[in-house]
């Protein structure tokens, strides 16, 4: 038993720090005011984000650590479960800038293992460069947690599909290359089978994508509409009408360490430091019995985080089923991002409700941003509600109805 | 990064199961409850001679030379067959007080005493009023001639009632002209003046008021250095507080168990009601604050096993787990419905012990206060 990383892990994890140090600009970290856990924001302000981002991003693909769990022929590094948590927790820990999670992180992995010969030398090598990058086609109007109850049609017609139907909460379609699309191939087959993956081509002739405001007020998602949509056959990935099982083995755990841990300690570390130098009534909050509390109990629960994404990692090396652990974990992380919002709300009192960057706005406005974008953090990705049903089913061994 | 037990710790898990299984198919407690003294001799005996009460003690002092990490193990099992008698008081506490503060010499007199199962011990430490042992211990000791002199109360001191000796701390009055100092001192409970009163309690756990009527101690019995014993008591509270933890732990893995066989074998509406949504996210909730809690002990326990400093891991695990586990048990008590209202059943024992575990040695709010300081707060 070893609570602690064991030497390569250190070397790694040191190894990981010392990039992000010098890839990233010097106040790159107090910038960014993107909320843990939030889909909704990824807020890197200033003209020089941009730039910043285009330089880190060349960097990190240089050093090949983009494709950091990919198989070694592939260009990956085969790194471990553990090291993989490793390099998330720590890049989170900086807000570096996080690229493509979809092709890089979901796609990729899917191609390498059911994917033919063609459709890898033809994806994988643009997507490691960095060339390609990729939006999540799964959700429709009628189709949220029950994604069996999607309804966009993927119908043969000699080489090509054509495509019809919705998607919706397409994060980033309208700043991405391709969709990774779940369609209906088979509609005659029980929902959960006759369906299939598909990459097609934003820019191609019948696809509209409308953008949708969310409650920050910001354009991250949208919906997208396929009007006879001509796709090549060879761009069907994995065996047609398998699509539900390819989504739900493998990738379904692998995803989960990756939670951004790190961000739920750096902001931590911000509301400490705030509350040190912020008087109320003459006196520093961190005096505020109740203030003491309620960072206190943030911080047990971050270290609670932590010791899931580590138990989850290393039961995914050792070829185990982490059924309750990763749910755990998502839920657990998810849920501190909402307390740590109502914690950041509460112990900054009214102040914490401007909402615009003014001399007088506390903790960089982080907090009413937080609050909003914490909504989404326990609804993305599968809902707490379905967290906890995994849980029950898989975990607990209690049925479904 | 390897969270699991070692093939050496599945075993001791193992036997220890094993072992509480074949001696009872009932809970210990229920028997033992309405037991004039609470401690079973037998089993005592039994627990010697499975090296289970050395199990701290190095081997030169007669015990087997565990580590913190095995003891934890053994009060998850203990807790989970509802174990009644003097091992918290006697192995955690004085043994553990005995090889922090004591002489080389107090060791290699009292700690075979302890792991062949010949004496019991007991800890007074908290004045009346004080909520938390870690408060300000003003119990007076004065010195007269080559005799020390304690007058004053303790409360919750557990298993007084049966244990040989009590080592009580107190404040030695005008140490040398300075600020007194806090000393630990052995006391023969059959001493004069020792006056102890057991109560009963919600876990059935027998705490003890112990009045010391100029009760006379000699100096060697001064377990230590006179005015000193500060620093051990501090170390000795975080480890009672981690291993209160391990008796949280496993009064809530039990509670989890049994609430996830009741649904799935009770039925109501025509169907088991493990699968309604309702029942399923009251369980699913409490697996994950097993999880938590599970994962927060261990890290303190395997540290204070590495000798490595756990204040901050420590008091994370007991303000988590005091409050998880009081979650587990009262939502095991829900899903269950009036069944496990009833005596017969076994899970208001848990229910109990996780509340009084929460509330001994630092509740949450002391230790969320603990974690906050280590924040630099």
């Amino acid at each position: 038993m070893e609570f602690k990383f064991n030497e390569r892990e250190e070397t790694f994890c040191q190894e990981v720090e010392s990039f992000l140090n010098s890839a990233l600009p010097p106040d790159w970290a107090e910038k960014n005011v993107s909320w843990p856990g939030g889909y909704a924001s990824i807020g890197y302000k200033g003209d020089d984000a941009l730039e910043a981002i285009a330089r880190y991003r060349k960097k990190l693909i240089e050093k090949g650590w983009n494709t950091i769990s990919w198989p070694r022929e592939y260009g990956g590094r085969e790194y471990s479960y553990v090291e993989q948590a490793i390099f998330d927790e720590r890049t989170s820990y900086y807000r570096a800038p996080i690229l493509d999670v979809i092709a890089v992180g979901m796609v990729a992995p899917t191609i390498l293992r059911v994917g033919t010969v063609e459709q890898k030398k033809k994806w994988i090598p643009r997507i490691a460069n960095g060339e390609i990058s990729m939006w999540l086609g799964y959700s429709e109007p009628n189709a949220g947690s029950d994604l069996a109850g999607i309804q966009t049609k993927a119908v043969q017609e000699g080489d090509e599909y054509v495509i019809n139907g919705q998607k919706v909460w397409s994060s980033g379609a309208h700043v991405t290359d391709y969709a990774w699309l779940i369609a209906r191939t088979d509609p005659d087959a029980p929902r959960h089978k006759g369906v299939s993956f598909f990459l097609v081509d934003n820019k191609s002739p019948g696809i509209t994508i409308r953008p949708l405001v969310n409650i920050l007020g910001e354009h991250h998602f949208n919906e997208v509409f396929f009007d006879n949509v001509h796709v090549p056959k060879e761009n069907l990935i994995g065996e047609k009408n398998k699509g539900f099982y390819h989504l739900m083995t493998a990738l379904d755990f692998e995803r989960v360490i990756l939670v951004g841990i790190g961000g739920f300690k750096r902001v931590f570390e911000e509301l400490v430091a705030y509350v040190k130098q912020t008087k109320r009534e003459g006196l520093p909050l961190s005096n505020y019995p109740s203030v003491r509390l309620k960072l206190a109990r943030i911080a047990t629960e971050i270290e609670a985080g932590y010791l899931l994404v580590w138990r989850t990692a290393e039961m995914l090396d050792k070829g185990l089923s982490p059924t309750v652990e990763s749910s755990a974990l998502k839920l657990v992380a998810t849920e501190l991002s909402r307390k740590m919002a109502e914690v950041a709300m509460d112990i900054l009192g009214p102040y914490s409700l401007i909402d615009e960057e003014t001399e007088l706005t506390p903790f960089r406005g982080l907090a009413p941003r937080g609050f909003l974008d914490c909504i989404s953090a326990t609804i993305g990705a599968g809902t707490s509600e379905i967290q906890r049903n995994i849980i029950a089913y898989r975990g607990l061994g209690l049925f479904k109805l | 990064m390897n969270l699991d037990f070692s093939e050496e710790q599945r075993i001791l898990r193992k036997s220890a199961k094993d072992f509480f299984t074949r001696e009872s198919p009932e809970l210990l407690i229920r028997g033992m409850r309405k037991d004039e003294t609470g401690h079973d001799l037998e089993l005592w005996k039994k627990m010697a001679d499975l090296g289970w009460l050395g199990v701290i003690i190095p081997e030169e002092y007669g015990g087997t030379g565990g580590t913190f990490m095995d003891l934890t193990i053994l009060l998850e099992a203990m807790s989970e067959a509802c174990l009644s008698g003097p091992f918290f008081s006697t192995v955690v506490l004085g043994a553990n007080t005995i090889l922090l503060a004591g002489t080389e010499d107090q060791k290699k007199n009292l700690l075979p005493e302890i792991s062949e199962g010949r004496q019991v011990f007991a800890l007074a430490l908290s004045d009346p009023g004080n909520w938390n042992e870690t408060e300000n211990i003003r119990t007076p000791a004065k010195q007269d001639g080559p005799e020390y002199i304690i007058d004053g109360v303790k409360h919750f001191v557990e298993n007084a009632h049966v244990a040989d000796k009590i080592i009580c701390a107190a404040q030695i009055e005008d140490h040398n002209g300075r600020q007194p100092g806090l000393t630990l001192f052995l006391v023969e409970t059959g001493s004069p003046g020792v006056e102890i009163r057991p109560f009963r309690t919600l876990a059935y756990e027998r705490y003890c008021q112990v009045v010391f009527r100029a009760v006379r101690i000699k100096l060697n019995d001064v377990l230590g250095t006179v005015g000193k014993a500060g620093p051990s008591l501090e170390t000795l509270l975080e480890r009672a507080a981690v291993a209160k933890c391990a008796e949280m732990l496993g009064a809530a893995q039990m509670s989890l168990d049994l609430a996830v066989a009741y649904a799935k074998e009770r039925v109501q509406f025509g169907r088991p009601i493990g699968s309604f949504q309702a029942v399923q996210h009251h369980l699913a909730n409490m697996a994950v604050d097993v999880d938590c809690m599970r994962n927060l002990t261990y890290q303190a326990a395997w540290r204070i096993s590495e000798g490595l400093p756990a204040g901050t891991e420590a008091a994370m695990a007991k303000a988590f787990t005091s409050e998880a586990a009081a979650r587990v048990t009262r939502f095991s008590h829900q899903v269950h419905g009036a069944i496990a209202f009833c005596d017969e059943h076994n899970l208001h024992f848990y229910y109990r012990k996780v509340k009084a575990a929460g509330l001994t040695f630092g509740d949450s709010e002391t230790h969320l206060e603990k974690v906050a300081r280590s924040l630099g707060l």
